[in-house]
């Protein structure tokens, strides 16, 4: 599998980073370089193989029902790099 | 002064508890030396106020006796981990003014046992890079150099920055993140000790994210026995962290006792690689001679599905990252780039803020997880994982430890293998199927290559079984003797 | 009786699916130690997780496990044993992580059903698809500043529940039955509050025409509709409107959709439509759920009765009819003050009560119920003194009100105004007599063959005793003594 410029330009789009046209060029070739070096996966027959979820064997450890949290509005708006009224500040956004 | 700077944890320990010099002496003298390798370009953020002010406090625990596993100890902290107050970057510009407000429980535990905060060393932008030089705040240069040569050499990665403050005594350890080799190809590099622990060992909680299910922290110092009392301090069950495991943490430096005799260490075939130099293999057969003399029993192993394991790395790590990384958008911290809506604000901000392997990341794992390609490739990644995991689970009902080389080749020059991101990850081919695995494994410094740089052994263990890695890691930095010092280091060789 | 568009090439049926997202009542947040509480100033019930601040960690609520299997249990579902939760990945201002925790593959609760009470005391079974938890996201103020929108993230990890219908709904009717249903349910199990004005249930409606008998055709989604009038009009629009395109011989896109409150119409949500690829994968700072057998079996044991089977059991033990005890059960708290009333009482006489005079009372006052000065208990002694024959019914009627007034017992008024039936037979037929002794004309008449004259000299003789004459004996003692 390899993808063209369009693609890049697709998955660019969908990952929210600006691409310049030159970039998307280059960035084209390097994909394809990753991708084709990936592929040699295929080779493997991996039917009937579980997919690891993860490595530690365990299950999800579950947390009591208890407001421990929260209450610091300063300390979670702090690095904000725009706020106002205790909201972060974003531009408009038109739905 | 570059006494106290070559001084190893356990034998600073010992001078403060006799009264041979201060924790604030140990931390001037760091403080000192940080200054003094700068070129380096170690730390992003050096932070001498709080070191003294954490060296005054621990020479007061000490004298109330209340030492703790760490008193007194100045390290550098990784700058992947958040510390409250300071700023915390992942090297990124992303990043750049970032101060958390919270501190990562693996760094808290490191300052509740008394070690000292020198600063925030530099690393690969968010950990992903082999030879720190994907850096927003530039790249990190290798104490040591080549014979007859002053070219700068990469100190490896993405812990750089943790590996060449440690060799070059501007930092008596620090700590270091693993995800697919991130501690002991560095450490390998710079010839000094690097663990990483097992996966859910150290907490993750506060540190930044590169790839979740393959992040480990570990300890990165001068030696074994370092190594042991730092993980001691840093390891330990985080509720915060739900892939954190409930186990005790053992008394590390306990399993140090030398003694190997009787135990099976499996040498995998698939780790002769063709293309490998001549003297890492030659490296190689002398740690298995000193294994044997030691009493130990090398026995040839396979893991079949080694090869795959690279590949496989680079479809589930970059997904990961994908994801992880989607939270830097610009809106409640870090960088922000002014845009004419939303979305153009979202775009500008991670198409400046991210360097280009971290983009080149994020787009791999954004395409591998989208529609129609997830089959092929994220599922099938996590399958070969599990052949991975599986190959291990086998050799180790056989073996007790595993020897291997660390990296397929001593540092290399800052500049080479840059236009070629594959040759670029194959630096992890030795270290990536642990990582998958989820295993434990320590770089040891062994001797020199033929050019004057480090070469390091890698040792693998069973889950959870840090303490006979660390015990035969012991027995090989014995038999290695290894004294070399780097040429970059403070107050010169 | 089924509900079609008729265009001009005939009738269309509609195919409606509801996906309800319905919060978890749990005092903190699915993955975070933050209050969940509505109406906080902004971001203060924000952790560093919900803010997904560098190194964060989800760790997950036990209770919003067990109000998942609890809600599971209640739909009669399957309970998955084993379920996983998926990162889906996309960008907006008030989701912080940039992707939504929630169960695809692996959702906690499988296959289910819903009875719908329809009109008339029909009933109609529902298959639910799945049911799944997940994050809610933050919220966006819009309207605040010129140039910028607000993010305020106390929303921002609320456990939710989405509870995904099959395609069975058919009219608006249904959905409507649909949605009370599972409000319902879920008021009786008490893991959402069904809180529609505050959005603690809200549902995407999937609507598609056909002709009877074809197969399925392409739907569009409409999402966030948040009360069930809307949702019906949805569908009203939304069917129309795509039999419109289809028989101008147009296409249905397959989209996302907004309803307009202000019009009862849908529109296009183009900027939501691009690329939507949301990449789920396993979550890797979490590990497989793994539901241990006797925790479930403890959370069975925790299930309260539900609607359908109070209902049946009211249907069957009391004696009332489908319509009357769909009435009662479809709230908890009045199937459960219902039953208080009828508690050694003749239950369908507390059936009409409680029905009638009562919830009109309370709908005329516009009280709640736990605000009624009438206790079910007090409520239960005026029945008892109806069925005692202390009081006739209407002479009840005077009482209850006065009840509502004072929120005093039934006895204490009977006593206090003097209001018991008069059973004796003496001072009624002294009353008749009296009366027959003054209208000798009346008494000819009926004895002359008007005998629609009885209830002339009832209507006298109730008055002459203030009413509180036992109606019954009234008749009988008349029609004695008329009959000479």
């Amino acid at each position: 599998m390899s993808v063209d410029k369009n693609t890049v330009a697709k998955i660019a789009r969908l990952a929210r980073i600006r691409v310049d046209e030159k970039q998307q060029e280059e960035l084209t070739g390097e994909l394809n370089q990753i991708l084709g070096w990936i592929e040699q996966l295929s080779e493997l027959d991996t039917d009937g193989v579980e997919p690891m979820t993860s490595v530690v064997e365990m299950t999800q450890p579950l947390r009591e029902d208890v407001v421990n949290d929260g209450y610091y509005v300063d300390r979670v708006t702090k690095n904000a790099p725009e706020s106002a009224h205790g909201f972060y500040a974003v531009p408009k956004v038109v739905e | 002064m570059s006494n106290l700077n070559n001084l190893t944890i356990s034998d600073a320990l010992d001078g403060m508890e006799k009264g041979d010099f201060s924790a604030r002496e140990l931390t001037e003298a760091h403080i000192s030396a940080m200054e003094k390798t700068r070129e380096l370009n170690a730390y992003i953020v050096e932070t001498p106020e709080i070191a003294l002010e954490m060296a005054d406090a621990s020479d007061k625990k000490r004298a109330a006796g209340d030492a703790g596993l760490m008193e007194g100890i100045p390290i550098a902290m990784k700058d992947l981990f958040c510390t409250e107050g300071t700023q915390t970057t992942a090297a990124s510009r992303i990043l750049d003014g970032f101060v958390p407000t919270y501190e990562s429980t693996v760094s808290g535990n490191l300052w509740n046992a008394g070690a000292v905060m020198l600063g925030k060393s530099n690393l690969d932008q968010f950990a992903m890079g082999s030879a720190n030089i994907t850096s927003y705040y530039g790249n990190v240069i290798n104490p040591w150099q080549r014979k007859d040569s002053d070219a700068q050499l990469t100190p490896g990665g993405s812990s750089g920055g943790s590996a060449a403050s440690v060799a070059a005594r501007s930092a008596m350890a620090a700590t270091g993140t693993d995800t697919g080799g991130s501690i002991r190809q560095p450490a390998a590099f710079s010839g000094i000790v690097g663990l990483k622990p097992t996966y859910g060992r150290c907490s993750r909680w506060g540190v930044i994210a590169f790839a979740s299910s393959l992040d480990q922290a570990g300890p990165m110092t001068r030696s074994v026995r370092d190594a042991a009392i730092m993980l001691e301090a840093m390891a330990g069950y985080d509720a915060k962290d739900s892939t954190s495991v409930n186990v005790a943490v053992p008394c590390y430096q306990k399993a140090l006792t030398g003694d190997i005799r009787g135990l099976k260490v499996g040498i995998p075939k698939e780790y002769r690689m063709d293309g490998t130099p001549k003297e890492i293999d030659e490296a190689w057969e002398q740690g298995i001679e000193w294994l044997k003399s030691a009493g130990a029993e090398p026995v040839e192993i396979s893991l079949p599905h080694t090869k795959y394991a690279l590949p496989a790395y680079y479809i589930i790590a970059p997904a990961e990252c994908s994801s992880n990384l989607a939270r830097y958008d610009g809106v409640r911290y870090g960088l922000r780039v002014d845009g004419e809506s939303l979305d153009d604000m979202y775009e500008r901000t991670r198409g400046e803020g991210f360097g280009d392997e971290v983009k080149r990341r994020i787009l791999i794992g954004t395409y591998v997880l989208s529609a129609g390609y997830y089959d092929a490739y994220y599922n099938k990644a996590r399958r070969v994982r599990t052949l991975i995991a599986n190959d291990f689970k086998k050799a180790y009902e056989s073996v007790d430890v595993i020897l291997t080389p660390t990296a397929p080749s001593p540092a290399f020059g800052i500049g080479e293998k840059m236009d070629d991101p594959i040759a670029m990850y194959l630096n992890d081919v030795f270290t990536v199927p642990a990582s998958l695995a989820g295993l434990p494994g320590i770089s040891i410094p062994t001797g020199l290559s033929s050019e004057g740089t480090p070469l390091g052994l890698q040792l693998l263990g069973k889950a959870f079984d840090e303490e006979t890695v660390l015990k035969v890691a012991g027995v090989v930095e014995e038999a290695a003797g290894f004294s070399a010092l780097p040429q970059l280091m403070a107050g010169g060789k | 009786m089924s509900y079609r568009i008729k265009g001009n090439t005939g009738e269309w049926e509609v195919v409606i699916g509801l996906e309800v997202h319905a919060q978890v009542i749990s005092k903190s947040k699915l993955f975070s130690g933050a209050a969940t509480k509505f109406g906080a100033d902004p971001n203060h019930h924000v952790s560093l997780v919900d803010a997904a601040m560098p190194g964060m960690l989800p760790v997950l609520n036990k209770e919003v496990v067990e109000q998942g299997v609890r809600t599971g249990l209640g739909l009669r579902a399957q309970i998955n044993m084993k379920s996983v939760f998926e990162r889906k990945n996309y960008f907006y201002a008030d989701l912080p992580q940039g992707y939504q925790i929630s169960q695809f593959l692996e959702p906690i609760v499988g296959e289910g059903t819903i009875t719908l009470d329809l009109e008339g005391g029909d009933v109609r079974e529902v298959g639910v698809e799945r049911m799944h938890l997940e994050q809610d996201a933050g919220k966006s103020v819009h309207d605040q500043h010129p140039t910028q929108s607000y993010i305020d993230l106390n929303r921002s990890g609320v456990a939710l529940m989405e509870i995904v219908s099959k395609p069975d709904l058919r009219s608006p009717e249904e959905a409507g039955a649909y949605l009370r249903k599972l409000r319902s349910i879920l008021r009786y199990l008490g893991t959402c509050d069904g809180n529609m004005d505050e959005g603690s249930m809200r549902a995407d409606v999937n609507v598609s025409v056909r002709k009877p008998g074809d197969e399925l055709g392409t739907r569009t989604e409409t999402k966030n509709v948040n009360s069930i009038r809307y949702v019906q009009q949805t569908i009203e629009h939304e069917s129309k409107r795509q039999v419109k395109i289809l028989e101008e011989g147009g296409e249905i896109v397959q989209e996302t959709r907004l309803f307009d409150a202000s019009n009862g119409t849908t529109r296009s949500m183009r900027s939501k439509e691009e690329a939507h690829d949301y990449r789920y994968f396993p979550d890797p700072d979490l590990l497989p759920l793994v539901l241990d057998p006797a925790w479930v079996e403890e959370i069975k044991a925790t299930i309260p009765e539900l609607p359908d089977e109070k209902k049946e059991r009211f249907i069957n033990d009391f004696g009332l009819s489908a319509y009357d005890a769909g009435i009662l059960v479809a709230d908890r708290e009045k199937a459960m003050f219902y039953e208080e009333v009828a508690e050694g009482r003749d239950p369908k006489l507390a059936a009409n009560w409680v029905m009638g005079d009562f919830f009109g009372a309370l709908n005329k006052s516009g009280l709640s119920l736990d605000a009624s000065p009438v206790s079910a208990k007090q409520l239960g002694g005026l029945i008892g003194l109806i069925k005692d024959n202390t009081i006739s019914g209407r002479i009840a009627k005077e009482v209850f009100e006065v009840m509502w007034e004072t929120s005093k017992d039934a006895d204490t008024i009977v006593e206090e105004k003097g209001l018991k039936q008069i059973t004796d037979t003496g001072p009624i037929e002294a009353a008749i007599d009296e009366i027959m002794a003054a209208n000798p004309e009346q008494v000819d008449a009926f004895r002359g063959g008007n005998e629609k004259l009885i209830g002339w000299f009832v209507g006298q003789t109730m008055k002459a005793t203030g009413g509180k004459a036992n109606p019954g004996m009234v008749n009988q003692l008349l029609k004695k003594k008329l009959a000479g």
